[in-house]
């Protein structure tokens, strides 16, 4: 069984190394990081705080958006490409069973996430570290954005794995997973905004907001990543909401887990549900 | 002993309340070569789905080696080969054997050597992405004798190859046969398979309509055997009336006659000794075999319904 799995896993690496995949995630996380890490550190010396930290501040926004891209871009493919490919047939026809196989495909594709965040932001981090940046606890900070990235990656890419389970056809699986980024990623956040406003007092933003907040697996990981910052209070907007909500912060990493592993789940019924 | 390998048992499949498959029921005995023709939608491609056991038949059963279809003592020892195969373009031939080797928890080492049976020993080292559509079918060949597996499935293996691929895919089925397995390819390519198979199932609208050796069908179609009788000198008019048959050319007549009248037939043809020149004898191929049942059961089937 682990045989099986690591089989499929450690193909997925290689064909994520093969097509570039790979390369080109670490190249935009790197650039944009790089970036960020230069323009946005500058504040770093009035507020004093590192610029590791800093830096990680913006990166955590920067994860929000890139990092569920990647995951969905890495997972539409991963049961309709096969069955496009005729290829689902023969994995299904040899003793591996489903569960298997995609547990295979999410290891193999959170593996090429943690190289691609490793490599990306790592370089930043080290380029800081180089120009004078750097310190132990910046290093956890990056440490932290890199490993919670990867969470929150698999949050995504079990997302994905569903959309692919659920339609045959490679390019509807990969319109739905731009679909899903759209609206958990930007149309989500508009929409709660929207109602903070309308209702900045009530019931909404005192019971709903930081639920709704929660539930989705990119809020909830700016969230804890936020409020993880020593400096939160000075880099993050929303560090005061980190500290009115009704829980700790660590809640909404595991909210991120609870996600992964429910989406996991569904994904692993519907691939049991689909005919190669 | 029970060596029945796979056995089929009033199957019946509905898809949408249309029957893709109906009342069939045979069975394959062990390193048995046999043939499963019809056309595009006779049903073919949806028996192998239900022997894998990626579809469960509406009625009936299928049994392989006395296991479910799909059940791990069935998985492990069927191998298949889809219809349409397209592997990782980025990965090479080696990559690919060796990750279904593992798949199938078999050695990755010695499934290499399988590249070399299927004469991709050199193109092994190359991404798929350059293969040609033979070398492709090849390697999914190479595939398919990972192991030892005692029922090998292949899902019009030949379609698009080249007629010495084909040969040499033939040649390769044979190997597998003589090694124990039992081997079921489909096809509508026909002829090529003349000497190639133990026995032919012929499946048209979902329905199996003939299940035999090439020998009995031939005999069982009683379709006419085709002599063509060249004279030396004498005009085809004067052959014909005295052979019977008709005049196709100046000098040659052909004779349409039964199997059990050919060799009378061929007798009369030589009694005339120096008159004649050559003689032909063509027997009905597999694709006049294979036309005669599907249409016979196309008649009965509008007859049933009329």
């Amino acid at each position: 069984m682990f045989q099986r799995i690591l089989t499929v896993a450690q193909q997925e690496f290689r064909i994520g190394l093969r097509n570039r995949w790979i390369l080109l995630s670490v190249v935009i996380l790197s650039a944009f990081s790089m970036a960020l890490a230069l323009l946005g550190s500058a504040p770093a010396g009035t507020l004093d705080v590192s610029r590791m930290t800093i830096t990680v501040a913006s990166l955590s926004s920067l994860s929000v958006y890139l990092v569920p891209l990647i995951a969905l871009l890495l997972a539409f493919d991963a049961v309709a490409g096969e069955i496009e490919r005729g290829t689902l047939l023969l994995i299904f026809s040899s003793p591996m069973t489903r569960s298997e196989f995609l547990i295979g495909k999410a290891v193999g594709h959170i593996c090429v996430l943690l190289l691609a965040l490793t490599l990306g932001y790592g370089s930043t981090a080290l380029m800081l570290a180089a120009t004078g940046g750097g310190d132990t606890s910046g290093f956890i900070d990056f440490a932290r954005l890199i490993a919670t990235s990867a969470i929150l990656g698999f949050a995504f890419l079990s997302l994905g794995y569903i959309v692919s389970a659920l339609v045959r056809q490679v390019t509807t699986a990969a319109a739905m997973a731009i679909g899903i980024w759209l609206v958990l990623i930007v149309l989500y956040d508009l929409a709660l905004l929207g109602a903070l406003v309308a209702d900045s007092e009530g019931f909404f933003a005192s019971s709903v907001f930081p639920f709704a907040l929660l539930a989705n697996p990119a809020d909830a990981f700016r969230l804890f990543n936020l409020s993880a910052l020593d400096a939160n209070a000075m880099v993050g907007g929303m560090a005061g909401v980190a500290e009115s909500l009704p829980f700790p912060p660590v809640v909404a990493l595991a909210s991120i887990f609870v996600f992964a592993g429910v989406a996991m789940s569904g994904a692993i019924l519907l691939l049991k549900r689909v005919s190669p | 002993m029970n060596n029945t390998v796979l056995r089929a048992e009033n199957v019946r499949m509905t898809f949408d309340g249309r029957d893709a498959v109906k009342d069939l029921s045979f069975e394959l005995g062990s390193a048995e070569r046999v043939a499963l023709l019809g056309h595009n939608g006779a049903g073919k491609t949806t028996f192998f789905k239900m022997s894998l056991g990626f579809l469960t038949p509406t009625d009936g059963r299928i049994e392989v080696l006395s296991a479910e279809p799909g059940s791990d003592k069935a998985r492990a020892s069927t191998a298949f080969l889809p219809e349409s195969v397209a592997f990782q373009r980025t990965l090479t031939g080696v990559e690919v054997l060796k990750y279904y080797a593992k798949l199938k928890g078999e050695d990755a080492k010695k499934a290499i050597g399988l590249l070399e049976r299927v004469g991709l020993a050199e193109a092994g080292r190359r991404r798929v992405g350059t293969y040609s559509k033979g070398m492709r079918q090849r390697l999914g060949l190479a595939q398919a004798l990972i192991g030892t597996p005692k029922l090998v499935l292949l899902d019009e293996p030949t379609s698009g190859l080249d007629p010495i691929s084909r040969q040499n895919f033939y040649d390769l089925v044979t190997e597998i046969s003589g090694n124990g397995a039992t081997v079921l390819l489909s096809s509508h390519a026909l002829t090529e398979m003349e000497a190639r198979t133990d026995r032919i199932l012929i499946m048209s609208k979902g329905k199996l309509v003939a299940n035999d050796t090439l020998d009995h069908l031939r005999t069982a179609a009683r379709l006419p055997i085709r002599l063509k009788v060249k004279s030396k000198e004498e005009p085809a008019e004067q052959l014909a009336n005295r052979l019977g048959g008709t005049p196709v050319n100046c000098r040659s007549v052909e004779i349409m006659c039964a199997h059990e009248d050919k060799i009378a037939r061929i007798a009369a043809v030589t009694s005339l000794g120096a008159m004649i020149e050559d003689i032909d004898v063509h027997l009905p191929t597999l694709d006049d075999v294979y036309k005669h049942f599907s249409e016979k059961a196309d008649l009965e089937d509008s007859a049933g319904e009329a």
